[in-house]
């Protein structure tokens, strides 16, 4: 099977004699055979830990849970600086969870939860922060201080939890690059490895602002907004 | 620097550390070869042990029981009281911060059983507890304000030595992005990161990175390690991969079968003595499956969906109508390096947690839902002894003049010739590994094995690397990885050749029975030197 990687400016080529194999386990057979400089990041090889994420003929995947196919071609996350190879530099990337304060904002004693309330955000805690949404995000192209699906989704995690003593907070600290930014392209839905929906996320978010008082600045600033009644006032 | 505390490892007992060390005044940095939340911990699917009585009746008493029983006499009895003492509080401080467990009706933490427990006692998050733990875990870090090095790679553990002491002053890791060497100077270091199965390379359900380099480095410094020829098996991997089936899909009923169709040990035995009876059909020329397809597609898709996923992507198989083809395969290591029950190891300053470390609390066999909370546990006491110890050692040692060491050391590395694949090296390795130094050992073959080892090291300066480059080499630090593979390789094969017995997982073929005088943990130092200890 031949399969392109992107190295540099440069795509290689690799005819690699695995059939039937995850695009980790081919990633594995050149390092260790064929080219020993390939640079690439794995760990779990069972989707949990987030090492692998990869784009392949143009979509994020995780390396050790795609099939990979005759002609696929591989390339580094986007949105993210370039180390080598395939692999990308996530510090800014995971910089937006303290940016966002992605926390519960306090030790939360003797709150009572029970089974729905576990129902509300356990697949928001399923994340594995693999970077698939980061770099399908087409927001980064207009804005690189975007807090971004990830981040957000963990925010909703902590604010849609009973333990979290003062949601407002959360809430005020999204309102600038943040909530709003989104457009709600669903593309981080798309790639997410474990189905979560960072644009439902965002769209909670919003909901939960427009509640504090919040309203969407790109109506606000459209000739002088929306009147109380919800008809334009221009 | 005043108060400082380095952790090195950004798992769940390197984040338990930090935030403990931080609560305790400490400036702590926490140094990791990945990023934080990519660690062995986010593979814990089963749960955390605590008798909280949810489900039934438990107690801490049984809880210690339950632990000393599995361990077979090799545990510190009062480490252990600690362990399962502090449990409670420890489920607590998980919930306090964030941590979704799920949750029973009546508003309580669920619970469910695993082997060896006599109560339903290990509380879970759906299938992702490691997961969910750890990721809790660092955003609670990243609320602290706690600083991370990403991407750094452990080379050493610097030390002087004052009063006829040894302490360490520093650690030396190798900057991945920049492949500069870097010195990190502190009087207070917490070493957390993780076993040493990846030994067992493909014969292993670990993350690649669980190489044993924080063992390696401490033991070279000095450090005693521990009961190193304690490994764990787990009976469930899927065959080709070594991916991990988790242990709940024999709690549900699942069957294990040769290739006759026929049943051939209680499936809801321990880990170990499962793990011996496939190693005996294997060795008959049985294959081995697990069958759960009597549990119904519905069931399967929705208690056992991560294990339907693994079978189909790796298998290629529909677990719900077909059998899961399994072998065992390393899992955990017991041993690691020895602590004290304030985690000190032997080098003054230098301490240890989490399951690079050895508490003496799991002895010859780990019990399912104790090693999550021994990260927690003991990762608590590590902080604080180790904030502690930061506040009254405050003399700052300059280490700078020790870089050039560390620098010529790695061009030395690079210059190797690179005649012999190390890769290749490595799988022959784990495969002598897997037939002789894992479920069943004999000493004529441990003996053997050992030289095969010996031979390795003596070859390694015609392996290397082929890739010289600075930036982001993953070449060279997978050649310095299989270097403490091959390192730790040597002391496990010494302790297990010197324990004349059988005791949990080292089940040795010549010497099947217990024997009273080894009633004791294997120490073992840099040279191989062993004695043993109670």
């Amino acid at each position: 099977m031949k399969i392109s990687i992107k190295r540099e400016s440069l795509h290689v080529e690799y005819d690699v004699s695995l059939e039937d194999a995850t695009l980790l386990e081919l990633l594995n057979e050149i390092k260790t055979k064929v080219d020993a400089t390939l640079a690439y990041s794995s760990g779990c090889r069972s989707s949990v830990c987030g090492s692998c994420a990869v784009r392949v003929n143009g979509r994020e995947v995780l390396a050790c849970s795609y099939k990979a196919e005759d002609g696929d071609i591989i390339e580094p996350l986007l949105n993210t600086p370039l180390e080598r190879d395939l692999v990308v530099n996530m510090d800014k990337a995971y910089s937006f969870n303290a940016k966002a304060k992605a926390w519960q904002s306090t030790i939360a004693l003797h709150v009572e939860l029970n089974d729905e309330d576990e129902k509300r955000n356990a697949l928001q805690s399923d994340c594995i922060l693999c970077g698939s949404c980061y770099s399908a995000c087409p927001v980064y192209a207009v804005n690189e201080e975007f807090l971004g699906p990830f981040s957000l989704t963990r925010v909703w995690r902590y604010v849609s939890d009973k333990r979290e003593e003062n949601p407002k907070d959360k809430i005020d600290n999204i309102q600038s690059d943040g909530v709003w930014d989104c457009t709600l392209c669903n593309a981080c839905t798309l790639v997410c490895p474990q189905g979560i929906s960072s644009k439902s996320d965002i769209e909670k978010l919003r909901a939960r602002s427009v509640m504090f008082g919040y309203s969407d600045p790109s109506f606000a600033s459209f000739g002088g907004g929306f009147g109380f009644d919800g008809s334009p006032s221009f | 620097m005043k108060d400082r505390v380095v952790v090195i490892g950004a798992g769940g007992a390197g984040l338990v550390a930090a935030l403990s060390a931080h609560e305790s005044g400490a400036k702590v940095t926490i140094v990791t070869k990945e990023y934080p939340t990519r660690s062995q911990t986010c593979m814990a699917q089963g749960g955390i042990n605590a008798a909280l009585s949810n489900i039934d009746e438990d107690s801490v008493e049984l809880h210690v029981q339950n632990t000393l029983k599995s361990a077979h006499s090799l545990a510190d009895e009062e480490a252990v009281k600690v362990l399962c003492s502090s449990a409670q509080e420890a489920i607590e401080w998980l919930d306090s911060i964030g941590v979704p467990f799920s949750r029973t009706k009546d508003g309580k933490i669920a619970q469910r059983k695993l082997g060896g427990a006599s109560a339903t006692r290990a509380c879970y998050a759906q299938d992702y507890t490691g997961l969910k733990i750890l990721h809790t875990l660092y955003d609670r870090c990243v609320a602290s304000g706690i600083e991370f090095l990403n991407e750094r790679y452990l080379l050493d553990f610097i030390t002087c030595e004052s009063d006829n002491k040894k302490n360490v002053c520093g650690v030396s890791v190798l900057n991945k992005r920049s492949g500069e060497v870097e010195l990190i100077q502190s009087n207070s270091v917490i070493v957390a990161t993780g076993g040493y199965s990846r030994v067992f390379h493909n014969y292993s359900t670990n993350s690649v990175a669980s190489s044993g380099d924080g063992i390696a480095a401490a033991i070279r410094s000095g450090a005693r390690a521990s009961d190193l020829e304690f490994i764990q098996f787990h009976p469930t991997a899927l065959k080709g991969s070594s991916i991990l089936i988790s242990e709940s899909a024999r709690g549900a009923g699942g069957y294990l079968l040769n290739s006759k169709g026929e049943r051939f040990i209680d499936e809801l035995a321990t880990r170990d003595e499962i793990s011996r009876a496939m190693h005996d059909e294997i060795l008959k020329g049985e294959s081995i499956f697990l069958d759960i397809r009597h549990l119904g597609s519905e069931f399967i898709e929705k208690e056992l969906p991560q294990e339907a996923k693994l079978s189909k992507l790796y298998e290629n198989i529909d677990p719900a109508l077909e059998l899961i083809p399994i072998k065992p395969a390393a899992h955990y290591t017991m041993g690691g390096i020895d602590v004290n029950n304030r985690s000190s190891t032997s080098v003054e300053g230098l301490f240890a947690v989490g399951e690079c470390a050895n508490h003496r609390v799991h002895g010859a066999n780990r019990l399912g839902g104790n090693s999550l909370l021994e990260l927690v546990v003991f990762g608590k006491i590590a902080g604080e002894n180790a904030a502690k110890f930061a506040n009254k050692h405050t003399l700052h040692r300059e280490i700078n003049e020790q870089k050039e060491l560390h620098v010529e050391k790695l061009e030395q590395i690079k210059s190797y010739t690179n005649e012999i694949n190390f890769y290749n090296k490595y799988s022959e390795l784990s495969e002598i590994f897997y037939l002789h130094v894992g479920i069943k050992r004999d000493k004529k073959t441990l003996l053997s094995t050992l030289e095969s080892v010996k031979e390795m090291k003596r070859n390694l300066k015609n392996m290397g690397v082929s890739d010289k480059g600075n930036k982001y080499n993953t070449n060279l630090i997978e050649f310095l990885e299989f270097k403490n593979m091959l390192f730790l390789s040597e002391l496990i094969l010494l302790s297990a050749i010197q324990r004349d017995e059988s005791r949990g997982a080292h089940f040795r073929i010549d010497a099947q029975m217990s024997k009273k005088e080894f009633d004791a943990h294997t120490i073992i130092d840099k040279d191989g030197v062993i004695s043993y200890e109670n």
